[in-house]
């Protein structure tokens, strides 16, 4: 059952295999609260007492870390998906 | 065994062919592909040329073979291309093969003809099956309409003037006035067919030129129509034009005629006409029958040729572009041969004896002869190249073919275009995907070149994917030396900076400034490779990295410009140009190296005497490292400065003495300039007063010490206001340009920089939207987001940042590197060579389609 084209599949195919690899890296990376994400934060506006800055923040690396995991499982599907309509679209 | 690093020595030869085996010698000479002919005949027009008539004949080939290919594709039948090579065939085989064209071609024009002839037929027996139907309709309702169809005619609500105006013809009135059943008769009609998009004009037409004094009714007709002169298919309408007289109907048929409608007999009575429509029925099926035979017929001649046309193709070029060879040939009258003059690279002089012994073998004539010959003018320069060196030469090429035998810049470019690329490009995650892209293109190599693809752009990839593969793989590696993977820095090894300060001093500074002094700050050993990982979260990094690339911007372009210099070197050795080695190599040497390359050498002694330490004295602190700039700019002006006032003062110069020493090489700079401009035009110029007083024989002896592999240069016009002229010329080139030059080399650092602020531009701009969405929802946007930002990605950062710097890089080896030696002046080998002629006919073929 093909509903995708031959490009349109390897597109999607390549885009997920590389979102993959890069945001199961970046969630390992904000599990670990790699410093260099420092200015991807979200942190709140109201938390200036260090306590509740460091809280935030804390919170947020470990919220990250899921939402890239997320993002990456997503990708998985669509890789599956698209890998698939590759299959679909090049076997002869 | 030909040198990377020059270009080929090539032989002007002269050929002697037995006029038997000039055909099958140039064939081989054809299929080994390494012989540039020269053109004997140069005055001679393509007309008047010895074998004029056989490439006549050839072009006559290939006319029959492409209208055999065009109808081949009308009938959409695969060619096959088997990819095999037919060796060029035997003169005496033309005239088969000429005969079996000539055969074809009239076969298919025969049936085509015929298949014409039957399809218009076949159009007008269905138009006329078409009117019969409608018709039947028309008449079945006229047949009550009758008696009023007078009123019926005319609109009734007309103003006066507009009103049908009536001939004085009596039956016309006749028929208005007293209308019955018997004059009804005389109602004449027309049937016919028009095109659909006509029928409007054509009835405001008839209604306008007969003045109302006509009925039309119309139908369409549904199906399509097939236009057997076009193939297209058209819709078209059936009509009837019912009108009263002679007079009219002469009108009606011109009007007809004029719309090129098609009109067909039509019986008034209904039996005749059913007994038409049963006849018309029976031929239409007959002729259905024969029509698909002779599309078989087509179809069949059109796939057995079909199997062969490649083939034949190649055959037919093949023994054009023979016969076009031998027209350049002279025409030995008394020996019954033919002379041909061509450039053959030497070391491969005995496979074109071999090739000629082979060919003459196979005609069975006497032996052709290969003469080499001593030429006045230079020979074409040939490099031989590989898939890989390819296209590096290409780039070289583009700027200017190299002179004979001078050096050949390419082998150099192989590394440093793709390392001088590399600095502007240097991130590592946009390294790898540039990587990948160029090793999938080197590992898919064979099924990606047989596979033919008409894009220009994917052409131009494919061409440079060695050269895509090592840019990659050099800016993955400048990506590490800058610690850069999509503006993000990695840190391996452990950054050697620490943040030692407590809560308080945190709180209370807005900014920090890290001491390298202080060991619980700064390890004292630099981080392994590359820039300190913790740099990308300093707000001073961008300073700290425009002063560190513009440093090693000018130290890579002024090696590079050195490099180019001392090449020129190799190249009036060569040439045997002892005086260019005089005046101009070593006065530039001196030149670049008193004020650019002592420049490189203050930066040095910047980076290795001055730091931050324990033992530092204060003279060496980073507080009393001199501006390098302010400092070479004094050099130049010969200003001293005040001497430090104690030991413990800071110091304006780097170590004892620079004043004067500064002093000394801007006076050697300055001295080389007028050395530059007129030690060389005052040498020829004493030079040729000494032959005037030697006479000739001074000329002769000069011209014995000039190796024998080189040619002999004709002697030059010593004009000495030219010579002023272009040396003056030459030396304003050098010495603006080395300051201009070593300027540009500041593109390295400058497109360095937007390339990392902008590759950090689109992180914070459009990745962080998806990162610094809160909740669980963040985790769907950062699935869209992130395919934005990898588009994003590609298509600026890699794509047209990619693009931009390897411009630059391209412009720094063009004008920056190679101005320093490189003439340009050659031109190339083309060799006769089959393979060549065929690609070049077959895109041209490709372009057409």
């Amino acid at each position: 059952m093909k509903f995708c084209g031959p490009k349109l599949s390897l597109c999607c195919t390549i885009l997920s295999v590389w979102g993959i690899i890069q945001l199961g890296i970046m969630g390992i990376l904000f599990y670990i609260k790699s410093p260099a994400f420092l200015e991807d934060l979200f942190i709140p506006e109201n938390a200036t007492e260090p306590a509740a800055y460091i809280d935030a923040m804390e919170k947020s690396f470990s919220q990250i870390a899921l939402n890239c995991w997320i993002a990456t499982a997503l990708y998985g599907g669509t890789f599956v998906l698209s890998g698939w309509q590759m299959w679909l679209n090049f076997k002869k | 065994m030909g040198s990377l690093f020059r270009s080929e020595e090539v032989a002007l030869c002269q050929l002697f062919l037995q006029s038997e085996s000039a055909y099958t010698c140039v064939s081989e000479l054809g299929e080994l592909g390494l012989v540039q002919f020269r053109d004997l005949n140069p005055d001679v027009n393509a007309f008047q040329r010895k074998f004029v008539n056989e490439v006549r004949r050839c072009d006559e080939m290939e006319r029959k073979l492409r209208y055999l290919e065009r109808e081949i594709r009308r009938d959409a039948i695969p060619m096959q291309d088997t990819g095999d090579n037919p060796e060029a065939p035997m003169p005496r085989e033309m005239i088969d093969l000429e005969a079996n064209f000539e055969k074809l071609e009239n076969e298919l024009k025969e049936v085509n003809s015929n298949a014409e002839a039957l399809k218009r037929n076949y159009l007008e027996l269905t138009e006329l099956r078409h009117i019969l139907k409608k018709t039947q309709v028309f008449f079945d309702e006229e047949g009550h309409l009758w008696p009023w169809q007078a009123e019926a005619m005319y609109p009734p609500n007309l103003p006066p003037d507009q009103a049908p105006y009536f001939d004085d013809d009596d039956e016309t009135i006749n028929l208005l006035t007293d209308i019955s059943l018997h004059q009804l008769k005389h109602i004449g009609f027309v049937a016919g067919v028009i095109l659909r998009e006509r029928v409007a004009s054509f009835e405001r037409m008839l209604w306008r030129a007969c003045r109302g004094n006509v009925f039309l009714r119309q139908a369409q007709i549904e199906e399509p129509l097939e236009d057997p002169a076009t193939g297209e298919q058209v819709y078209k309408s059936v009509f009837i034009i019912f009108f009263q007289g002679e007079q009219l109907k002469l009108r009606v048929k011109k009007i007809c005629e004029g719309f090129r409608a098609t009109m067909y007999p039509c019986p008034e009575a209904p039996a005749d006409r059913r007994e038409m429509a049963m006849g018309v029925k029976t031929r239409l099926d007959d002729l259905n029958t024969v029509l698909s035979q002779t599309q078989d017929h087509r179809h069949r001649v059109l796939v057995s040729a079909a199997r062969n046309l490649r083939s034949w193709m190649l055959k037919v070029w093949k023994i054009k572009a023979i016969y076009h060879s031998l027209n350049m040939f002279n025409i030995d009258t008394i020996q019954n041969g033919l002379i041909a003059e061509c450039w053959i690279p030497v070391p491969d002089l005995e496979t074109v004896q071999l090739a000629l012994r082979r060919g003459t073998e196979k005609s069975g004539s006497l032996p052709a002869i290969l003469n080499r010959l001593s030429c006045v003018e230079s020979p074409p320069t040939f490099h031989r190249t590989n898939k890989f060196t390819r296209a590096f030469q290409g780039l070289i090429d583009s700027y200017g073919v190299a002179s004979y035998r001078e050096m050949n810049p390419a082998v150099y470019t192989i590394i440093t275009f793709p390392f001088l690329f590399a600095i502007m490009f240097g991130d590592l995650g946009h390294g790898i995907i540039m990587t990948l892209f160029g090793a999938w293109m080197v590992w898919k190599e064979k099924p990606l070149s047989v596979k033919k693809v008409d894009s220009e752009i994917w052409n131009i990839f494919f061409g440079g994917r060695y050269i895509i593969l090592l840019m990659g793989t050099f800016s993955m590696y400048t990506g590490i030396i800058y610690n850069d993977v999509f503006s993000k820095s990695l840190n391996l090894f452990g950054s050697s900076w620490h943040v030692p300060f407590n809560e308080s001093t945190i709180r209370d500074n807005r900014e920090i400034m890290l001491d390298p002094k202080q060991p619980d700050q700064y390890e004292g050993t630099p981080y392994p490779i590359g820039l300190d990982p913790l740099w990308q979260l300093a707000a001073n990094k961008i300073n700290f990295l425009n002063s560190y690339k513009m440093k090693i911007s000018i130290i890579f372009g002024i090696v590079h410009m050195m490099f180019g210099i001392i090449l020129s070197l190799w190249n009036h050795r060569f040439f045997n140009r002892r005086l260019n080695v005089l005046c101009e190599f070593i006065p530039q040497v001196l030149f670049m190296s008193c004020l650019f390359v002592y420049l490189t050498l203050l930066v040095f002694i910047k980076w290795v005497n001055y730091g931050a330490g324990e033992d530092v004295p204060l003279v060496l602190t980073p507080g009393c490292a001199p501006s390098i700039l302010i400092t070479f700019i004094n050099m130049v002006l010969m200003k001293g400065y005040e001497e430090a006032k104690g030991p413990n003062s800071c110091s304006a110069y780097m170590y004892d003495g620079q004043f004067y020493l500064q002093r000394m090489m801007v006076v050697v700079a300055v001295i080389c300039v007028p050395w530059m401009l007129v030690a060389k035009p005052y040498f020829l110029y004493r030079a040729s007063k000494q032959r005037a007083m030697l006479g000739t024989g001074g000329v002769e002896g000069a011209m014995e010490e000039t190796p024998s592999t080189m040619p002999v240069q004709p002697a030059e016009d010593h004009d000495m206001s030219e010579i002023l002229i272009h040396q003056g010329i030459h030396t304003i080139e050098f010495v603006l340009g080395s300051v201009s030059h070593t300027a540009s080399y500041l593109r390295l650092w400058a497109l360095s920089l937007a390339h990392a602020q902008l590759s950090e531009v689109l992180w914070g701009m459009v990745l962080r939207i998806g990162l610094s969405t809160a909740g669980t929802t963040g985790g769907f946007a950062m699935y869209f987001i992130f395919a934005a930002w990898a588009t994003l990605t590609v298509v600026i950062l890699v794509l047209m940042e990619g693009l931009s710097a390897f411009l630059h890089t391209l412009r720094l080896h063009w004008v920056e590197f190679q101005s320093k030696f490189y003439e340009g002046q050659g031109y190339a080998f083309v060799p006769f060579s089959f393979d060549s002629i065929l690609e070049a006919n077959e895109s041209t073929v490709t372009e057409a389609k």
